[in-house]
Parts: structure tokens; sequence; C-alpha cells
């Protein structure tokens, strides 16, 4: 017999006799808790983002491109890393063009194998989208996919993110149910709340350990 | 989550009892039962004695059935099962009168009220009586505050003490809630805290010999906060922590002591000073 | 103290590394503080206790549902991933999943693993698995990577250099890696992340654990602060998980309230940086991620906790390391003392069911049964009520059938025949009387050793009188003056 048969049986002898224990999720014990006045939900995003280092800017969506640049400058960084497929990565390019800004913009577009080694040490900063944020804990969603890959927001020491100010949900529960994650997640779904962080030396924080140092949030109000 | 565990197949998966809510309390009763427990029997029998004064002073009167011996905890938590069924059937039997029972020791009381459900786990009949014992039964500070409502003038001086309850006796019968509210009634005492207040003074029955050096240590910082709490003396509703937590003190060579709470509260309402 | 133990029991049992670890004030003080501060952390993280409740309730029933279908949800896990393109293996031992790791890696000709945290792979030892295979298998947590770096085992689950202190880290730093010394734990940690960086890179397997895997979509999740997570998966072209099978829940929405319980719990964080949810292998048309994602399933013991409906709840863990941060014992001794991979109070209720009770006979007993481990457990975890059944699986007779391995391995005929004594004495009240007359009236005689309790304390004097003795007088001087009257 192999493993896997040996341990099941193993679990269904052990079970022999039982019946499957009812299903008495109650929702309202992660949900209720967690609920805020929408004046009030993109305040508590903020402040826990803050918390741990997260700088966070609401501007109107027009002027996001001009913010980021103004970041890239303030910091005297030579690059940006974007995905050229999505929307806000054409405009973004449109912009860059039209400032004839100075700082390289550094297109995602051929599979980390060919350029691994640039990825890793020569990116300054990178931007990306959101597919929304949670008030609660103040956490982005981030959808990875082919235009927009895993490792934009992992690599450079400073990542920037978009987020849309309607886009944000009070807890993860609820995001769960209006996005429907169960019908379908993409390879890699990600919960980002703060630049990477360590405190295994006496309990010290450091930030910075194996991703990006700095996370920075624009928050994009509709016009 | 109504399905316990104790009322489930055998194989059937656990899950945790709910938090029970809020205990409701009788009426003050004519009579009651005090079980003494092996520690105070043995080692502080005053103790006993002013419990029972505490209870007669509220109009109460005391039994205290002389066949009585050990609730059964130290072989139970030793692992000797049976043993410990066979002593805790014999207690079970005596208290099986519907009188309420008064305990003297949060964790003996604890393990009436939650530990005799697992003991009798295999004798559904047992079980009954098991819940109509821990229905009566009751931690002399919790008995005192809730049951006979006492109001209080305090006969003694004023003194500043530390409270130690046993882990039992916090976790299981919210003894440290109880004993707070009772000396808050004492006007001229004030209880001081100390450090690390809710952690264990080490002395989990025969914990205390199987691991001497770590249950030493455990006493060690627990007799060092209690002593620098700026505390005159320790009370406590517990037993074993008192023989462990003295018996340290007096290896130390220290002149704090701990005291058990029957008698420090007989002593301010009284007025009686004992040396 | 530690005169009266065998020096062989100084390393080889729990209570001779305990006395090691008790003499160590600098670790001790290590971990005294970073338990308080841990402490505080959860009580700031839960500030309402009914939710607190509430939700510790949830995680309860959420992981009891799930072992009460554990075989099927394994089996619909497995065909989730495999639908989704993930490699699902089945080991039934240690050293089963060591070799289906080594198999992967040897098919890519690999040479360089890199490792995200992972307690199952602590358990496999995986390391030295590989190690020995000429196989380099570096850990990538800072503090898993320190530790590696000195040679040791982690001595928290959740903070694995926590017994070390900055200036202790830096000397190592500069021994190991021919890097200056320094006392800045933000240069300390950039040192790390510039040596680890270089080994992601060129990494052939990533390893990591899971914290939960779900069966209704096929999904691995993980969480950490670091980021090194989220390299070992999507970096190396192959990443290989690992993980026991009891981390499975049946629904995505389950990880809602668990992942709150998980973080809050364990370092009193509303969420960690990154929580990592893996559903495949890099598409056709993506960019990055692994070519290949495997799962190795490892029961190591567990199927034998599960066999029993009491001990089954064992595996409600979800490893935040709360017990030990609330544990008088393990705050005083460390995580090392335990000598095996889980230190603490859960460590103290797995390890028996992984390596035999034989194996760890002290392990029951090293508890004053305080309750704060169960208190705080955040998925209710009855620790106190188990380790009580583990001593008495541990003190039954060889003739029993043992229930969990190596069970009966500190039967004494002795220490019974004593019980057996003790027994009598309470349940016949003749015999308790002649006891208490016989311990009142000899008290003076007391010896002044009594073994190890008059290591810590002096030999307590029973009183003159016994409360039966006391009682009986005032009472019966009640009854005589209440008829009076």
């Amino acid at each position: 017999m192999s493993a896997r048969d040996n341990i099941l049986k193993k679990l269904r002898a052990g079970l022999e006799g039982s019946t499957p224990r009812p299903d008495q999720f109650d929702e309202t014990l992660v949900t209720e808790p967690w609920q805020y006045a929408p004046e009030d939900r993109i305040q508590r995003l903020r402040s826990l983002m803050e918390t741990v280092h997260t700088e966070v800017y609401t501007l109107a969506a027009a002027n996001w491109p001009a913010k980021v640049q103004e970041l890239l400058e303030n910091r005297r960084l030579a690059n940006l890393l974007y995905a050229p497929g999505t929307g806000h990565g054409q405009q973004l390019a449109e912009f860059w063009a039209e400032a004839a800004a100075e700082q390289n913009l550094l297109a995602y577009d051929r599979p980390i194998e060919e350029w691994k080694e640039e990825l890793f040490w020569q990116v300054d900063a990178s931007i990306t989208g959101t597919a929304g944020a949670i008030a609660a804990t103040g956490s982005l969603v981030l959808w990875p996919d082919r235009h927009e890959p895993r490792l934009m927001s992992l690599l450079p020491p400073l990542h920037i993110a978009l987020l849309k100010a309607s886009e944000v949900e009070d807890n993860l529960y609820v995001m769960m149910e209006k996005q429907n994650w169960p019908a379908g997640l993409p390879t890699n779904l990600l919960l980002v709340s703060g630049p990477s962080k360590t405190a295994d030396i006496e309990q010290v924080l450091a930030y910075g350990a194996h991703g990006p140092k700095e996370l920075v949030v624009l928050i994009l109000e509709d016009a | 989550m109504t399905e316990l565990f104790y009322d489930a197949a055998p194989n059937a998966t656990r899950v945790a009892p709910e938090r029970p809510g809020p205990r409701t309390y009788p009426a003050k009763p004519p009579e009651v039962t005090l079980f003494g427990t092996c520690v105070v029997d043995l080692f502080f029998p005053e103790a006993g004695l002013d419990a029972i004064r505490l209870l007669e002073r509220e109009g109460i009167r005391v039994h205290f059935p002389q066949e009585q011996s050990c609730c059964g905890q130290p072989a139970w938590t030793s692992g000797y099962v049976n043993e410990a069924r066979e002593v805790a059937r014999a207690q079970l039997n005596l208290l099986d009168n519907g009188l309420p029972v008064v305990v003297p020791s949060g964790s003996c009381a604890g393990m009436f009220r939650q530990h005799y459900r697992e003991v009798f786990a295999e004798e559904p009949d047992t079980l009954k009586r098991v819940d109509d014992l821990a229905e009566r039964t009751f931690e002399l500070t919790e008995f005192l505050l809730h049951v006979c409502k006492v109001d209080w003038q305090d006969l003694g001086q004023p003194t500043q003490i530390a409270l130690h309850t046993s882990c039992s006796a916090r976790r299981e019968m919210n003894t440290h809630l109880h004993a707070r509210e009772l000396l808050g009634k004492l006007a001229n005492v004030e209880r001081l805290d100390h450090d690390h207040e809710s952690e264990c003074c080490g002395f989990g029955g025969t914990f205390s010999v199987r691991m001497p050096e770590v249950s030493g240590a455990m006493v060690l910082d627990k007799t060092r906060s209690l002593r620098e709490s700026g505390a005159v003396e320790m009370v406590t509703a517990d037993g074993g922590c008192l023989l462990n937590i003295n018996g340290s003190l007096e290896k130390q060579k220290q002149t704090f002591r701990g005291r058990h709470l029957a008698s420090f509260l007989w002593a301010r309402v009284s007025g009686e000073v004992k040396s | 103290m530690s005169q009266r133990i065998p020096v062989k029991e100084l390393t080889d049992s729990f209570r001779g590394r305990a006395v090691g670890a008790l003499a160590d004030a600098q670790l001790r003080t290590n971990f005294r503080v970073a338990m308080d501060s841990l402490m505080k952390k959860r009580a700031d993280a839960f500030p309402d206790e009914e939710e607190r409740e509430g939700l510790r309730e949830l995680g309860n029933h959420i992981k009891a549902r799930a072992l009460s279908r554990l075989p099927d949800l394994l089996e619909q896990l497995e065909a989730k991933l495999t639908e989704n393109g993930v490699h699902v293996h089945w080991a039934e031992t240690t050293e089963e999943a060591n070799r289906i790791v080594h198999t992967i890696i040897e098919s890519k000709q690999g040479s360089q693993v890199v490792k995200g945290k992972s307690m199952v792979s602590e358990e496999m030892e995986m390391n030295d698995y590989l190690a020995e295979r000429d196989i380099e298998c570096l850990e990538s947590d800072m503090g898993e990577y320190i530790v590696q770096l000195d040679g040791e085992k982690p001595s928290h689950i959740i903070m694995p250099a926590i017994h070390k202190n900055r200036r202790q880290v830096s000397k190592l730093f500069h021994n190991k890696l021919g890097v200056d010394e320094t006392d800045d734990v933000n240069e300390l940690i950039q040192i790390g992340r510039r040596t680890l960086r270089k080994k992601f890179l060129e990494a052939d397997v990533g390893v990591s654990g899971v914290n939960f895997a779900i069966a209704e979509t096929g999904t691995l999740l993980l969480v950490e602060n670091e980021g090194n997570g989220r390299m070992s998966t999507t970096v190396p072209p192959v990443h290989v998980a690992v993980t026991g099978i009891e981390k499975v829940v049946a629904n995505l929405r389950d990880v809602a309230p668990l992942l709150s319980l998980l973080t809050r719990s364990a370092l009193g964080q509303p969420i960690t940086t990154y929580v990592n949810m893996i559903s495949g292998p890099r598409k056709a048309d993506e960019l990055d991620g692994p070519e290949e994602v495997h799962l190795v399933l490892l029961d190591n013991g567990r199927s034998g906790a599960f066999a029993d409906a009491q001990l089954r709840q064992t595996l409600n863990c979800i490893r935040c390391g709360a017990c030990m941060n609330h544990c008088p014992v393990y705050t005083r001794v460390g995580g090392h003392t335990y000598g095996e991979v889980y230190p603490g109070p859960i460590g103290k209720i797995v390890t028996p069911h992984m390596v035999g009770l034989d194996h760890v006979p002290d392990h029951p007993s090293a508890s004053s049964l305080c309750g704060a481990c169960g208190e705080v457990c955040p998925v209710k975890i009855p620790i106190p009520e188990l380790l009580q059944r583990l001593r008495q699986e541990n003190v039954k007779s060889p003739d029993e059938p043992a229930v969990v391995q190596g069970g009966g391995s500190k039967y004494s005929w002795k220490e019974r025949a004593l019980w057996r004594m003790w027994m009598a004495l309470n349940t016949r009240p003749t015999l308790y009387k002649c006891f208490l007359w016989a311990a009142t009236r000899l008290g003076k005689l007391t010896p002044k050793n009594l073994g190890p309790w008059t290591e810590n304390h002096t030999a307590p004097v029973p009183a003159r009188r016994s409360l039966h003795d006391l009682a009986k007088a005032h009472l019966n001087a009640e009854k005589t003056s209440g008829d009076r009257s």
C-alpha cells in the first residue's frame, strides 16, 4: 500500500462511527467587529499602514504619475519598474514621455530568467496596481498576473502601489465575498501590509528584511 | 456548538466547551458542608476553622463530615486515574446530600467543578451526580461574596497585603476576582499588585518534586515579587501555594510570610489577633 | 543543585538541560524580556474580551470541523491542487518526506536549496539530510539563518533566534561572514539581506512550509513578515512546500478568522506583512514564479494522535507560539531545553506522537499544569487536559495496550504501589484518621531532608491538631451551647 493509502486508512479508522461536524461558521464574528463608516474606512487603512512605516498619499486620480515622478526625484532614484500591459502602465509611460522624465522606465515584459541579475540588483523602484484594500488590517490586495508579475512588489527597494479609494473594503471576509475569491484565484494572491520587516534580533523592528524597504500607497480619488 | 465531547460518540472530534456565562448564585442557605481539603487538614487546620467561623458568623450551620479526605487531585494530575477515581468517588458519595459544599481552596473546588467530569467521563450514571455536586460547590471567597453577600466592618489596623491566587483557582474558579472584591470590602486593607501576579508560583503538586530546579526558580521569582510589592504579608486561598511559598521563604530565611485568606479575613472581622 | 543528576542526564534529559539553562543568566534574561513583550503584544491585540473569545470559539470550531472530515478534505485538497497543476506527495515518515524532496531536487540536478521558514522541515531535519547528499539547504528567515549559521536549532517556533542578543549575533556574523562587528540591528539585518539575496537568485529549488492548505480552492497559504517566504516560493524554478496533514481547512473563508487568530496570538500583529496564497505553478504566459510546485503531506505520528478523540485536539494547532510565550516553564528554561523541534506546551503534547513518549518521558510532567497555555490557545486546545492524559498514558503498565507510541515509559510498580496506598488511605475514613493522628503527633519528627522538596523549601511540619480534630471539637461545642440556649 502507498503512503497515501496508509494515511487515509488510519485517519478513516479513527473516525469510524462518527459523523462530520456541522458547519456553524458564524460570519458575524469576523465582520461585525470590523465595520467602518465610509468616511472612516480610508482613515483606518491609512493609520494602520502608517503604523508599519508605509507612506500613504491621497490624491486626485489624474495626478498620480506626477506624484510618482516626484517620489523618485526626492529619493534620487534612477529607474522605475512598471507593467506596460496594464492601463496604469500605459498611463505612466505616456506621462513619462510627455514630461521627458529622466528616470528610466523598465518594462517587466520578459520572463525573469532573461534578466534575473538586473531585476535583483539594479532596479530602484516599482509601481503596481492593486485589487483593492482591507481597512480592518491595513492590507493591500495584489492580484499579480501575466501583465503585472509577482516579483514587482518584492524585489525593488521601493514599491509604489496604486489604490482606488472606492475599492477599500471593511474586512477580509467581505473582500472575499465581494470579489468572489473561491470562484477563481490567481496563481499567487497577495495581501501586503507594509514594507518587508523583521524583529528576529531582540525583537527590534527592522525594515527591508528581504523585500521592499519602503512601501508608498497612492490612494486615488475619483474625479 | 451544543454537542460537547462528554455526550458525543467515542470517536467524534471534540469541540471546546463554550465559555460558561456568569454563574448564578442561590440565596443564602441555612446549612452547608465544609470540605476542608487534605492540605488544610494537615498543615493549615486553623484556616479551616476560620472558614467555619466566617460561615457561622453569617448565620449558617456548618457540617464537617468526619469521613472526608482528599479530592483526588494529586493522583489525577499524576496520571493515576483509577486511584484518583476511587478517592473522588468516596467524596462524591459523602457529599451526595444536596447541601452546598464550601471549599477553602480554589484548586480543590475546581477539581469538583471541572475535573470530576473528566474523572468519571466513562460513567454516565455517575456524571449526573457529578454535575449535581459541581452545581453545589463554591470556593470560600466566592461563597462569602456572592451567596452570603457579606457586609463587613474591618476591625483590624491599616495594612497592606499582596494577594496570590493559585492558577486553577484563577482559571477555573475566578478566585482572583472574588478575593479582590472581598478584600475591597475591608476598609483598612490595601491590596498591592505584584510583578507577574498571574504567573504560577511553581507548586503544581508533584511538579515541585519531579522538576525541583524549574519549580524552585519559579517560587524564587514569585517570593521576590511578593516581597518587592511593598506588602506586609501575602494572603492566598490555596493551601498548596501557601505551602510552597512559605516553605521557600523560610528556606531563604526571609521574614515575609503568606497566610491563608480565611485566617486573614477572620482576624479582620472578628478583631482577634492571633500569633 | 545539579550534583544529584548524573552527568549523562545533564544533556540527555529535560531536567538536566533545564539545570544548565537555569544557570545561564543571559539566556534567562533574554527569554524573560522577550516573553514579557510578546505577552503584552498579544494582550494589546485583543482589547475586547468578547471578540477574542468568540473568535477563539470559531477557530476551534473550524479546526474541529476540518478534523472531523480530515481524510475527505485531504483528498479534496489533492484533487484541487492537481487540477491547479500542483504535484501532491504523501509521506508517512520524515525519511519518506526527505526522500521525496531529494528526488525532486535531483530530477532538476539541483545543488542549492533556499528555504523559507518551515517547522515541518525542521521535523524532517531536511538541512542535514540534504547536506549529506551534497545539497546546500540554506535557511532564509533571518532568525533561522542566524541559528543555522551557528549550528543550532531554533529555540522558539516563531522567533527562532530569540535566545540570542544583538552582540551574540554580531559576533557570529563577524566570525562566519567576515563582516565588521556592529551593535546596530538594522545593519545586522542588512548584512543578512545582502548575503541571502544572492542565494535566492542562485537557488535551484525553494522550500517552504504552509500555514493553511485550503481544500476548496487548492491553495497554500503562507504568512510572513520578511519576504523570504515570497522569495523562496517565487524566484527558484521549483517550489516544494512541506506540511503536516493537519493543516488543511475546508473553505477559503475559514482563513479569515484563523489568520486573525494566528497573527494576533503570535506577535500581536493585526496581520503579517505578507499573506501569500499560492494556487499553482507559473501559467504558460506568466513571466515569473516557479514552473513546478510540489506539496509534500507529512504524517509523522499525526495519525496516531488523530486515532484518539481526545488527543486529536492536538492537531488543532496553528503554530502561533502563544502557549510558549505564556508558559512560566518555557520562559525560564528556553526552547533548547525541550531537546526537540517543538518546544513549550505545544511541544509537550505534540512531540510524543512524533518520536514516542519513551524518547521524551519527562515532557508531560515538566509542567505545573498552571493552565496559562490553554487559556491563550487561539484554537482552544485543552493543553493541560492533554498533558494530564499523556501522564496517564506514560504510567500505564506495559501489560495495557499503548495508545501513544512509547507509552508506559514511566511505569514503576513502586510508584503505583504508593498511589494504591494513598488510595486506601483516602477511601477508608478510619485509616485516614489514623494517619492524621500519627502525622499530627509525630510532626516534630519530620525529617529535615525530604529529597527534592527540601532543595527549595524547609520541611513542612504538620499541625499539632488536624482540621478533623479542630472542627469536631468546635462543632460539638457549638452544638452543646446551641442545645443549652
